[in-house]
């Protein structure tokens, strides 16, 4: 039953072909085929959770071309017959406002899958079954998966699945998504409803809404108006609800028609607001929940304790969101996750930092000195090395936000900082990523970018995946207290704070600038749901664990190799010429035949301890190997980007050779130290070697005070990364942000630094 | 029963919805989440400042921040 992995990744590759493809199987082929199954339901529900009990390994994540939202497809064998099953984002509708429902929608309609098991939570049955209703409504093949019995039960709620099976007209299968439980049976009723004929329900709206719906439904039947998409009802009572997208796809379609359709629609609406004070959505709804409430008395749903009841969930609330305790237990945790992430990683991070220096070094001894071992160390090792020697840490840091997002207690953080939030055009659910993002100073934006994705409402989403870089990650750090150190030595502790605190200022006054301009919008309108607090299952940290860090391997191993390798050809190439060379050449030449053969042999041994003369001539040498350095520096098309750089950039008080460290950082923020030691003669410098560099930099009279800070600020707030830009497009669907970021944060930063760098000359 | 305002309820008040007068999103938003004309309603608490606040619908719980809590009114249960 193992299908091999290659045809797996066969079926990846064609995933943008999937909908020719699905209807090429289902015309050719007969149905003992793969069927394809689709997972729907509220969020919440258990969908995930189904889909990995379903198909465990053999999954993969894909994303909606131009949008965010991720799905899965997996697969699977029950009783001989391959299956193929699509996990879709969760939504409480089908009217498309949010992404995650047109996602959901557009999926039913254009992929048309065989059948679709809607996921409910039996604990929460009334509001589940609005969706339910919809489905019904558009008519796809169903079958009702009631999860969270196990859930249900403790609470009290006896549902009878036969009954509501009857009353609905759809199989209903109960439970327990997590131990897989009843899995087998709601697999059978999907089996036999596959690939039967849609057929639409009607659900009646009442005398007015129900006359005007027979009257749209007529005008769309003749013109055959979307008909080869949606149901003519659906598509009625779509434009009774104002939906969006339908009302832009009919105006595609055929706009003669769709002009009647929405004068019809502002006729019933002006008539129902006059005669019951009412938008016809909202007599839809209360239709639909009426549909409902009429099933559900009829026996299905008896509450066993008393609805009053507080249960253990509420407990725990009063105390994790008291209004004392709850602020106080949240810093406690967020330090926590801070601590577990930064010092659980420090060890597997050192290991990779010594296997990166091990290979280097192996490298350094095996390979013939030349272009391509200058290449593979300080492109390939040293990049690659930067990048994955992160993984650990981003791997904690995933690991925890997986235990607080599938606890439930993430929910209650964004409940808890909302109200300040909003102050700055923002949601209490952008807390996360920018604490992940370094808020407590040391992270990291690409997964503080990635956990935007909690977030429901657009534009908040998108300032806060364009402020988060301002915060102070990881790899700006190390630069940082490497200004701090050599400039403000006295005060390192309060200086380090201070520019924790100005990042934070910064970006959220960035975030409300931008909500006020190219964001503009009143707050997205966001009815939270703070679902129970829960375990976690190993399984589901795990998945969720791994998911995240592969998608950050792969992103930023490609991408970052390709960068260093780019980066050092600029500051190697083009090469001094060859008589300049021959010159430095001559220099070490003159010293060296001035000294005895015995020094020579001394100098030029590996030991550490020589005589005085040998360690004199070792340092001449090395001053002119630095000179000479610095001079195919300045040759090289990096020297020479640094130099152009020059006129504008001394209004901030930066001079070629920091340009270079700039531009470099633009890679990743960890090459502007390595960058500026090459810059500033001092050879290969480490991150942790930094003390002479920063004595070197004290020394001088390009640097003091004033450009220190300046510079401080430029880096931190400035273009991010490569590889939280490259992030940045996936996540907001569009590059044009990821160019958006890169200007504004560089003209932003520049213009900051020139500020700070004028005025603290003027004032001295 | 008399009818007031969601935004003046009371933690752990009880009430029946009365009516909810909003379109668009939101109204949206808050019908599908469960929250319609008869509908009953708890309040389950309140964030540090104030704002959103939690209540407890048919099997879940909801915050609402307090603009959009407005357009909530409720018939409350004389008992607190
Ligand atoms: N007790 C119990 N918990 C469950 C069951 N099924 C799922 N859960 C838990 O419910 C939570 C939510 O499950 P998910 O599978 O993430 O829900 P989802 O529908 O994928 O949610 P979204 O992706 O946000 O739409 C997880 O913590 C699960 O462990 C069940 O049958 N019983
Ligand atoms: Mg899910």
């Amino acid at each position: 039953m193992r299908r091999p992995p290659a045809v797996m990744v066969a079926v990846v590759v064609h995933r943008q072909h999937v909908p020719l493809k699905n209807k090429q199987k289902r015309d050719n082929q007969p149905m003992t085929q793969t069927i394809h199954m689709a997972l729907a339901g509220n969020p919440n529900a258990g969908k995930t959770t189904l889909f990995n009990t379903l198909t465990g390994s053999r999954q993969h994540v894909g994303n909606y071309p131009g949008i965010t939202v991720d799905y899965k497809e997996g697969f699977f064998t029950h009783k001989n017959q391959e299956i193929n099953l699509t996990d879709l984002p969760g939504t409480y509708s089908l009217t498309a406002y949010s992404v995650e429902e047109v996602v959901t929608r557009d999926y039913l309609v254009n992929e048309k899958p065989q059948v679709v098991i809607n996921i409910i939570d039996a604990s929460n049955l009334e509001r589940n079954l609005y969706l339910t209703t919809q489905f019904l409504e558009l008519g796809c093949p169903l079958v009702i998966a009631l999860n969270m019995i196990d859930v249900a039960k403790d609470r009290g709620i006896a549902i009878n699945p036969e009954k509501l099976a009857v009353l609905l007209g759809v199989p209903v299968a109960p439970i327990i998504a997590r131990s897989g439980k009843g899995t087998d049976i709601l697999i059978d009723q999907a089996v036999g409803q596959s690939g039967q004929q849609w057929q639409p329900r009607d659900i009646s709206y009442g005398e007015d809404l129900d006359a005007a719906i027979m009257d749209m439904i007529a005008l769309i039947t003749e013109e055959k108006f979307l008909t080869g998409i949606y149901p003519p009802r659906f598509t009625a009572i779509k434009y009774l609800e104002h939906d969006d997208q339908m009302l832009k796809k009919g105006q595609q379609e055929n706009s003669l028609t769709a002009d009647i359709l929405e004068e019809k629609v502002t006729q019933v609406s002006d008539h129902l607001l006059k005669t019951m004070d009412a938008y016809p959505e909202a007599i839809i709804a209360d239709h639909r929940y009426g549909f409902i409430k009429s099933i559900l008395r009829q026996g299905v749903q008896t509450q066993n304790f008393d609805t009053d009841r507080l249960y253990t969930s509420d407990k725990i609330d009063k105390v994790l969101t008291n209004r004392l305790l709850g602020p106080v237990f949240m810093c406690l945790v967020l330090f926590g996750l801070y601590q577990l992430t930064f010092s659980w990683s420090e060890i597997p991070v050192s290991w990779l930092e010594s296997f990166f220096g091990w290979l280097g070094s192996q490298a350094e001894t095996l390979l013939p000195d030349g272009p391509v071992k200058s290449m593979l160390i300080s492109g390939v090792i040293h990049g690659m090395g930067g990048v994955l020697g992160f993984v650990p840490l981003i791997m904690f840091m995933f690991l925890g936000i997986a235990i607080l997002e599938d606890s439930g207690y993430l929910a209650r953080v964004a409940f808890m900082m909302d109200r300040i939030f909003r102050i700055f055009g923002l949601h209490g659910s952008s807390v996360m990523p920018f604490i992940i993002s370094g808020g407590i100073a040391g992270g990291c934006a690409v997964p503080g970018v990635m956990a935007t994705r909690t977030l429901r409402s657009p534009k908040e989403r998108l300032a806060t995946i364009l402020t988060v870089p301002f915060m102070n990650c990881g790899a700006k750090v190390p630069v940082i207290a490497l200004l701090i150190g050599a400039f403000f030595s006295e005060n390192k502790a309060m200086y380090m704070f201070l520019f924790t605190l100005i990042s934070w200022v910064v970006a959220l006054l960035a975030a409300k600038f931008l909500r006020l301009t190219v964001l503009k919008g009143p707050a997205t309108p966001f009815v939270m749901e703070l679902p129970p607090y829960r375990f976690p299952t190993l399984q589901g940290l795990a998945i969720h664990t791994w998911e995240r860090t592969w998608q950050y391997i792969k992103k930023a191993g490609t991408v970052i190799l390709g960068i260093s390798i780019l980066l050092w050809a600029m500051m190697s190439y083009p090469e001094l010429s060859a008589a300049r060379k021959a010159d430095f050449e001559q220099q070490r030449q003159l010293i060296s035949v001035a000294v005895s053969p015995a020094i020579l042999a001394e100098s030029s041994s590996k030991s550490d301890a020589v005589s005085e003369e040998a360690l004199t001539l070792r340092q001449k040498i090395s001053l002119i190997n630095r000179q000479e350095s610095e001079q195919a520096l300045r040759h090289s098309l990096a020297g020479k980007v640094g130099l152009t750089l020059e006129p504008i950039s001394t209004l901030a008080g930066f001079e070629w050779r920091t340009n270079i460290a700039l531009v470099g950082g633009f890679a990743a923020k960890e090459v502007i130290i390595s960058t500026l030691g090459t810059a500033y003669s001092m050879g290969d410098v480490k991150a942790d070697a930094s003390d002479s560099l920063g004595q070197r930099l004290t020394t001088d009279p390009n640097w003091n005070k004033v450009v220190a800070v300046s510079a401080l600020i430029f880096i931190m707030f400035y273009a991010p990364c490569f590889v939280t830009v490259v992030c940045i497009a996936k996540e907001a669907g569009h590059w044009g942000w990821s160019l958006f970021s890169i200007s504004f944060n560089t003209i932003f930063a520049f213009l900051l630094a020139t500020a700070v760098y004028q005025i603290g000359i003027r004032i001295g | 029963m008399p009818e007031i305002n969601l935004r003046q309820m009371k933690k752990d008040q009880s009430g029946t919805i009365s009516a909810i007068k909003v379109g668009g999103e939101l109204g949206l938003r808050m019908r599908e989440m469960g929250l319609v004309a008869g509908t009953r309603i708890t309040i389950q608490g309140r964030a540090p400042l104030n704002d959103p606040v939690a209540l407890r619908v048919m099997g879940g719980i909801l915050t609402l921040r307090n603009n959009e809590a407005d357009h909530i009114t409720v018939f409350v249960e004389d008992k607190v």
